[in-house]
């Protein structure tokens, strides 16, 4: 689709912007006594079922992630665009099928509701071994986590692997697309990554070889290069990713890990924060669909914050920034 | 009934000035026409806001339509004698005569559909700021209404 096919999506995705939390509605939520109150204000937001029965924190937060699916699809908008935003979900469902199998111990819930590759197909494919039912992307992935898992039963390299394919698959499609946005949201997504594999990596004392396993290439850095500089320790990975233009993240690192984590999110969303400016092309509507997405993992992070008691103080240092 | 070339020239000229104008409107009215129903489907209350953002590209139309009438009523084909053996001079004059608002209008009718479907988003966000952005895709008229007004003047100040 050009452009200019995309103004009747456009438009709305302007007026739905409305809706969204803003910064000043999330302050109010933190000043809110428990986690009862919280969902209450959302309710009062429009989050939920209208007219539903006094639902849970997680059934509201399922139904406004459906909301937000049901919208794109409603919008007709390419559908190879929402493939590549839910490969982190389709690659969750590969390692939980992987370790289900491998470790016969059964978690309910476990897997995302996905069109395609369920928890159930993806079971069977394992079982069977039919790789080659998996699209492209997942096949080499699926086959060495799946080996690695019933050779060893080591979960963190089987999680590395899948992720590493999660983040390449990505990359590989959104170049493909050739949709500016998706591809620069992809490339910031992939570069956060591994500077989050990178620094709990050093922390953990992990060798080189786990980090060149772990690590996928971005246009900010190779991964071989990212690699090199965390093996060395933490004040060279510091020197390295300061002199990548990620001075802030060190900062946030140093600062800490609650830190690191809210920049990682911040960093995401001030890549989709140019297509508030945008009236005609694709990128508004990815950019809603992800801080859409945002303010629902926000919102999560409230409910559980306020369910086990967080003070105010420490609830504010998780918070991240919002679209609008 | 024979026609000389300068009365073809003279009416292709007048037929360019709608044909041309009336394109662009065409365009700029269906892109902000579908930026309008975007903000309507989710908020119909705004209807009378974007209805006036999108109805300014279709002004274009109108002028081209205009100069056309003149120009059919100068050279008597809406009354009068029609001026069918008109010399070739004076017909590629009436021709270039009409150039300006048939060029003009297609390139700025496109140009202001396109900001007001930018218009449009901002009435979405901002209902009360309509003011501020109907100014946008206005001043793109101010060029359509100097090639008019040169039309007309050009078109009216031939001599047949």
């Amino acid at each position: 689709m050009k452009d200019m096919d995309y103004i009747f999506a456009v438009a709305r995705i302007r007026v739905l912007e409305k809706t969204l939390l803003s910064d000043a509605d999330i302050s109010q939520m933190i000043a809110l006594k428990d986690e009862q109150a919280v969902l209450a204000f959302l309710s009062d937001k429009g989050w939920g079922e209208s007219g539903g029965s006094a639902p849970s924190a997680e059934e509201i937060l399922a139904c406004e992630e459906e909301k937000n699916r049901a919208l794109m699809r409603e919008m007709k908008i390419d559908p190879k665009v929402f493939d590549i935003l839910s490969y982190p979900q389709l690659f969750h469902n590969l390692k939980a099928a992987i370790k289900e199998i491998c470790t016969s111990e059964t978690v309910p819930g476990i897997f995302y509701d996905l069109d395609r590759f369920g928890g159930k197909e993806l079971m069977e494919i394992l079982r069977e071994k039919e790789f080659g039912r998996l699209p492209e992307y997942m096949r080499k992935a699926a086959s060495d986590a799946y080996e690695v898992m019933l050779s060893t039963r080591d979960g963190q390299r089987c999680d590395i692997i899948v992720d590493r394919a999660c983040l390449e698959a990505m990359r590989g499609s959104a170049k493909k697309l050739k949709e500016p946005m998706v591809g620069s949201y992809v490339e910031s997504q992939v570069a956060v990554a591994d500077i989050r594999v990178a620094v709990r990596s050093v922390r953990t004392g992990k060798s080189l070889g786990f980090l060149k396993e772990a690590l996928a290439d971005c246009d900010a850095f190779t991964a071989s290069e990212l690699a090199q500089a965390a093996a060395k320790g933490e004040e060279a990975l510091y020197t390295f990713l300061e002199n990548r233009g990620f001075a802030e993240a060190v900062s946030a690192m140093k600062d800490s890990p609650s830190a690191f984590e809210r920049w990682c999110d911040n960093r995401l969303i001030e890549t989709i924060r140019p297509q508030k400016m945008n009236s005609v092309s694709l990128g508004p509507v990815v950019a809603y669909y992800l801080a859409r997405e945002n303010e629902i993992k926000m919102a999560r992070i409230l409910l559980t914050a306020k369910a086990n008691g967080f003070s105010e103080d420490s609830i504010r240092e998780r918070v991240r920034e919002m679209y609008v | 009934m024979s026609f000389s070339m300068g009365f073809v020239m003279a009416l292709l000229g007048a037929a360019l000035s709608t044909i041309l104008a009336g394109m662009g409107s065409a365009w700029g009215v269906g892109l902000a026409g579908q930026a309008a129903a975007g903000v309507v489907s989710e908020d119909p209350n705004q209807f009378a806001k974007v209805l006036i953002l999108q109805l300014l590209p279709g002004t274009q139309g109108i002028y081209g339509l205009l100069v056309t009438f003149i120009t059919l009523s100068k050279i008597g084909l809406l009354g009068g004698a029609a001026a069918t053996d008109m010399s070739l001079a004076t017909g590629l004059t009436i021709f270039a005569a009409c150039l300006p608002i048939a060029i003009v209008g297609l390139v700025s009718a496109y140009h202001q559909g396109r900001t007001s479907v930018a218009s449009i988003g901002i009435v979405a966000k901002k209902p009360d700021q309509f003011g501020k952005a109907m100014l946008f895709p206005a001043m793109v008229e101010t060029y359509a209404i100097l090639a008019l007004l040169i039309s007309i003047l050009a078109v009216s100040n031939i001599t047949l």
